[in-house]
């Protein structure tokens, strides 16, 4: 049924032309008492008829049905009961029986509701045609842009189309889209991950494991303190604060933000520090350097239980006070105060979003945080943890089913072991899979078992020589499907790229800005996708738990589920039936639940095994019965089980494990969620031990550390004879990661093991670039006179097949022609590009126009006058016009941009582009169209935080 | 009967506007009309403070007596509405009001102020039809036992409604627990004294005090209480 809600009055383009006052500005210009009436009488006519809306008028008595949903805008998961009458969303009513949220929300989560509405959703399947948008029938555009694809499938190899997936999908459209690329013969397939917390996942899981946040927002109720780095909450996160804040005011957590800018979350921390831009490592090394040299280190939790401090030790040493004031802006004593306040207020936890992952040095960065909570010994704790908050609702469960160029699902790797484990669970032939690749080699990597082009660089992937890349041709047609472009860098040269590809598609429930931005004619296509509300299924929380959704409304217009989009395209392109082999397909619709055990099936690794649909149906119907700090099931038909079963929930469903609440926490046993670190790197290291030593979770046979399981570990302790004989069959010659049956994982737990093995987290990395985390200057500074010392890397030949470059950028000196840095990051109102949320009224209405933050004391060196419009340039030559917002919430020399906005290209208004009575109410200037070149040495992680720019009146 | 109020903690308030799209979500108000906002003072300063501001519902509403065509009322629960029928947009009501609360569309080609809209508690108005109601003063949640969709939806709790007893109730219990020695309206820093500066006693005390100024809290008990 077609939602009749409410129908736009005026279909044509939007005209956001209003005053476009931010809330900011406007309190501050203005005051409450007139603001009301300003804002109405400025708005003009035009603008208020356009957002009014005719209702249908539904009887609030008709039949409610009452769906649980959860908010698709970011990672912490918030429950959701939407009501229904007619089919139609009529009200929203706060979960105050869920766990994580109690009925809480954002301004994205209270508006959720107008998803229901969608007035600005692409409403059908349409292509460019001599610069027109043309309505196209489903059919029609499958056809073409298969038929496309297979030409230059035959012309180029596999690996020219570029799978772009999405951490809005939910976890079974997620796996899908891995598998479908799979299928396809590429691993040129990746998300929004890569520009997120890549540089988390690589790091965090190379010192002790897995990449992920350790505790959850619950826990932090019993944090003693919690130092946020780079990390904004009260507008990325809003519903953590609740918890953080719970932590303040029970408990006495002292809260500190480590910020270049003063945040809403400052505002509420017993301590602001700000730092320069990019200068992470060397702050907390300079927090490390209090630490030892007062001995506040846990001596005891290191010998046990960490690795290579011992180098740490000699890098911390060179992180004097005098020199770490002269990097990162801190003085002595205000780092002196916080070593002290994290020294004496343990468990403590760290919590770090972008301001930490978007950097040259992410993977620096997030081993250094995690370097400070092994040396205050705060992790495997209740109240203490790496509490990384992830971004978009899935992105976690995204990433951990491989939505990514260089594994597949579960971390598994593209290694040839990898795809035989996968090929055997989907049940199709090895051989042909292989077949489906390029079989050359380049620089002797075979695109098979070489990571794929990822995210932050397709637009290399397209524009670089191709003798340079390592694959057959450049990247012809890119697949956007749930993506926003302007949340990449180098707006300028992804124009380029964009018009030099044969063919663009794009699948999204709004046009994005990747329609509009390019100058092209024809060879696009926009499919309108359904949001998360007109589909069901589960999907994965920052914490790790897995919380399943119901379908709220039918598909809107003529918008398709992801899942049949692509069955729909494996049709077209010839393997729907390998891709579905397991996977039951009900007229064109793939069965959710059938994806969900196929990938419980495969995902012995993580632990995504145990989370039947069954079982996430029964958390789902029983949030009540879940406690707000420990997140246990008292009681109910879940009883004993954490609310989602954090992952790992190891083994099979039957076995009943109730998923992991807090990771490596030793004092409960692995079957009731304890943990130990992962043995992932070996047992032994140039003759010293990797094990965990005299450190054991609670009731394990093994009291030591012990090496990861295996066929050969069972028989050799004597524990073969515990499996069946079913379970013997299969576990023959496999290990905890490949034994499908689940039995090696079931007996060690039996015994009172981490199936994982048990060792030490390592502080040292030794296969990264810098084994010890060093602070390296970024690409773009301002501080040349520290590059003698902490210079970047060197250029990079091929890393994930591309030329990356250092060196020879940070060589040249921009910074007297771009003497400001210039740095990006979040609003409460909006989500990533958005596109979706700036086509929300409710929320549009309330930051309507582009602005960049900049010190009284650098506008009026430059006559800048706030409110004003100036023109921002990047170091690269990209330009925004965006207005002039005065604080002092950023420092004298560092400009803030906030990255939601498009539809606006260097001073150019593209509203006119967008298919008819589907632009975004609001539009302004890229953040991105200004940043520029900086990849991450180690996941290509793009930098977005720190670049050189210089502010003009406009 | 109850005595509804809103508070609005500014310890916890974090400028998320979920309070103000919360009550779009409920009362589906035109673009350019905001029953509830939020601001913030010292915005972007080591002091900055926010609290979410919309109709109080005064005792002794300063609209209610100045209204030239006696347009509001007060129900037995203290809530102040209005009848749109009567009101001729003459703005007197947001000269009046201490909050700016009152909203005034702009509609017609000569500017005048159109029909007065302001926050209704999630209590509708002066219409028997239901679709009616909802399509003119918004929801009546509370005619279902339910409490502004604002206050139920804040992100951190800082928004609080409900009978004035139990607001203040929650609103001390939060006091003590922080140990501030001004409470509500301080900001972080200036207002916090260090334990052992005060008695826990003397602590609850002003905590307790300064709840009951703040909330205007009346003696009597209502059925509706605040789910915060």
């Amino acid at each position: 049924m077609k939602l009749t809600k409410k129908t736009a009055t005026g279909a044509g383009k939007t005209d956001s032309k209003g005053l476009g006052l931010s809330r900011r500005t406007f309190l501050k210009n203005t005051g409450i008492t007139t603001g009301g009436l300003a804002a109405a009488g400025f708005m003009g006519n035009g603008m208020i008829r356009k957002a009014e809306a005719k209702t249908e008028a539904i009887s609030p008595n008709a039949p409610k049905e009452v769906k649980r949903t959860i908010c698709s805008h970011c990672s912490v998961g918030c429950g959701v009961y939407a009501e229904v009458q007619n089919g139609v969303w009529t009200y929203q009513e706060p979960a105050f029986d869920h766990p994580f949220n109690r009925g809480a929300h954002c301004a994205k989560g209270a508006s959720l509701r107008e998803h229901g509405h969608g007035e600005r959703r692409l409403k059908y399947p349409m292509k460019l045609v001599n610069g027109k948008w043309q309505k196209v029938s489903w059919e029609t555009a499958i056809d073409e842009i298969g038929d496309k694809m297979q030409q230059i499938r035959a012309e180029s190899g596999p690996d020219s189309v570029y799978w772009l997936g999405s951490a809005k999908h939910n976890n079974e459209q997620a796996y899908l889209f891995r598998k479908f690329a799979a299928h396809w013969g590429t691993n040129n397939v990746d998300h929004q991950a890569r520009i997120c917390h890549s540089t988390t996942v690589a790091g965090v899981a190379n010192t002790w494991g897995y990449g992920a946040m350790t505790n959850s927002f619950n826990d932090m109720h019993n944090c003693k303190s919690v130092i946020l780095i780079g990390s904004n909450p009260s507008e990325a996160h809003p519903v953590a604060m609740q918890h953080i804040l719970l932590a303040k005011e029970r408990n006495k957590a002292q809260i500190i933000v480590v910020d270049p800018r003063f945040t809403r979350t400052a505002a509420k921390a017993n301590e602001y520090v700000r730092i320069r831009p990019g200068t992470d490592v060397a702050y907390v090394w300079g927090l490390l350097w209090h630490i030892f040299e007062n001995g506040w280190e846990d001596k005891e939790f290191i010998r046990q239980r960490v690795y290579g401090m011992d180098e740490v030790r000699a890098e911390v040493a060179k992180w004097t006070p005098a020199e770490v004031e002269n990097v990162t802006g801190v003085g002595e004593a205000q780092m002196r105060k916080v070593a002290k306040m994290l020294a004496t207020n343990r468990p403590g936890s760290v919590v770090w979003c972008m301001g930490g992952t978007q950097h040259t040095t992410g993977n620096n960065n997030t081993r250094a945080y995690c370097i400070l909570m092994l040396a205050l010994g705060n992790m495997g704790v209740s109240g203490g943890g790496a509490n990384i908050f992830r971004g978009h609702d899935n992105v976690q469960g995204a990433t951990d089913l491989g939505v990514l160029s260089h594994t597949l699902p579960g971390y598994y790797g593209l290694s040839g072991g990898a795809w035989k484990h996968w090929a055997g669970v989907w049940g199709v032939d090895l051989e042909w899979l292989k077949g489906r690749f390029d079989p050359a080699q380049y620089r002797g990597k075979q695109p098979m078992n070489n990571a794929g082009i990822p995210v932050s660089r397709w637009v290399d992937g397209v524009l670089e020589n191709k003798d340079k890349i390592d694959q057959k041709d450049n990247i012809r047609a890119m697949v956007y499907w749930g993506h926003a472009v302007n949340s990449q860098t180098r707006g300028v040269e992804m124009k380029k790229a964009m018009e030099k590809l044969d063919m663009m598609v794009i699948v999204d429930p709004y046009p994005t800005h990747a329609a509009v931005m390019h100058d092209r004619k024809d060879g696009v296509y926009l499919l309108p996708a359904c949001t998360q509300f007109e589909t069901y299924g589960s999907v994965t929380a920052s914490n790790r738990s897995i919380q399943w959704r119901d379908q709220v409304i039918e598909p809107l217009f003529e918008s398709k589920t992801d899942h049949e989009i692509m069955y729909r395209f494996a049709k077209k392109l010839g393997f729907a039936d390998q891709l579905f082999k397991n996977i039951k397909v009900e007229g064109n619709i793939p069965v959710i639940e059938d994806i969900t055990r196929e990938f419980n099936s495969g995902m012995w690794t993580i632990g995504y095994t145990a989370q039947s649909p069954e079982r996430l149906k029964a958390h789902q119907q029983n949030w009540h019965t879940f406690d707000f700090d420990t997140l246990k099931a008292d009681g109910g038909p879940a009883n004993g089980d954490f609310y989602g079963m954090p992952w790992p929930c190891w083994g099979t469903p039957e076995m009943k494990h109730p998923g992991t609440p807090l990771l490596y926490d030793t004092s409960k046993p692995v079957a009731e969620g304890g943990l130990n670190f992962r043995a992932r790197f070996g047992v032994e290291r140039d003759g010293v031990s990797l094990l965990a030593e005299d450190s054991y979770p609670v009731g394990a046979d093994i009291k030591d550390g012990h090496p990861e399981f295996t066929d050969k570990l069972l028989k050799q302790l004597g524990w073969w004879d515990d499996l069946t004989a079913e379970e013997k069959k299969a576990a023959e010659g496999k290990n905890w990661k490949t034994d499908l049956s689940g039995g090696i994982q079931r007996v060690a737990i039996k015994h009172g093991c981490a199936p994982f093995g048990n060792a030490k987290a390592r502080a040292v990395v030794w296969t990264f670039p810098d084994k010890v985390p060093l602070h390296r200057e970024p690409l773009y500074t301002p501080r040349r006179d520290l590059l003698s010392k902490y210079a970047t890397w060197k250029d990079v030949e091929s890393h994930y097949r591309l030329p990356t470059l250092y060196e020879s950028i940070q060589k040249q000196d921009f910074s007297k022609e771009y003497p400001i840095i210039l740095t990006s990051g979040r609003l409460v109102e909006y989500e990533g590009g958005g596109e979706e949320t700036r086509s929300n009224p409710w929320l549009a209405e309330l930051q309507q126009e582009m602005f960049a933050e900049i010190n009284p004391y650098d506008a009026n060196n430059l006559n800048v006058r706030d409110g004003a419009d100036i023109w921002v340039e990047g170091a690269e030559g990209g330009r925004i016009k965006v207005k002039a917002m005065v604080t002092r919430r950023v420092d004298r020399g560092v400009v803030f941009i906030p990255f939601h906005f498009g539809g606006k290209f260097q001073g150019k208004d593209l509203t006119d582009k967008y298919p008819q009575g589907s632009a975004p109410y609001v539009v302004g200037e890229a953040a991105n169209t200004a940043t520029t070149y900086g990849y991450d040495s180690v996941t290509q992680m793009q930098e977005t935080k720190v670049t050189l720019c210089k502010v003009t009146p406009a | 009967m109850a005595k509804m109020k809103f508070l609005c903690d500014s310890e916890r308030c974090i400028e998320c506007n979920g309070c103000v799209t919360a009550c779009k979500n409920a009362n589906e108000t035109e673009w350019g009309i905001q029953r509830r906002r939020v601001v913030t003072l010292d915005d972007g300063e080591p002091t900055e403070t926010s609290i979410s501001v919309a109709c109080m519902h005064c005792t002794d509403a300063p609209c209610m007596a100045v209204c030239p065509t006696d347009c509001f009322y007060q129900t037995d629960d203290g809530i102040v509405l209005h009848d749109k029928d009567l009101c001729i947009g003459c703005g007197y009501c947001l000269f009046a009001c201490p909050f700016g609360a009152p909203q005034f569309p702009t509609e017609g080609a000569f500017g005048e102020r159109g029909k007065m809209d302001k926050c209704t508690f999630c209590a509708g108005g002066p219409e028997e039809d239901p679709i009616v109601e909802k399509e003119k003063y918004g929801a009546n949640r509370i005619k279902e036992g339910k409490l502004p969709l604002c206050a139920e939806m804040c992100s951190t709790k800082a928004l609080l409604a409900g009978d004035a007893q139990v607001v203040s109730d929650i609103f001390r219990e939060r006091v003590v627990y922080r140990g501030h020695k001004d409470g509500a309206w301080s900001s972080l820093e200036g207002g916090a004294a260090t334990p052992g500066q005060m008695s826990q006693e003397e602590m609850a005390a002003r905590a307790e005090a300064f709840a009951t100024d703040a909330t205007f809290a009346s003696n009597t008990k209502g059925d509706i209480i605040a789910k915060a």
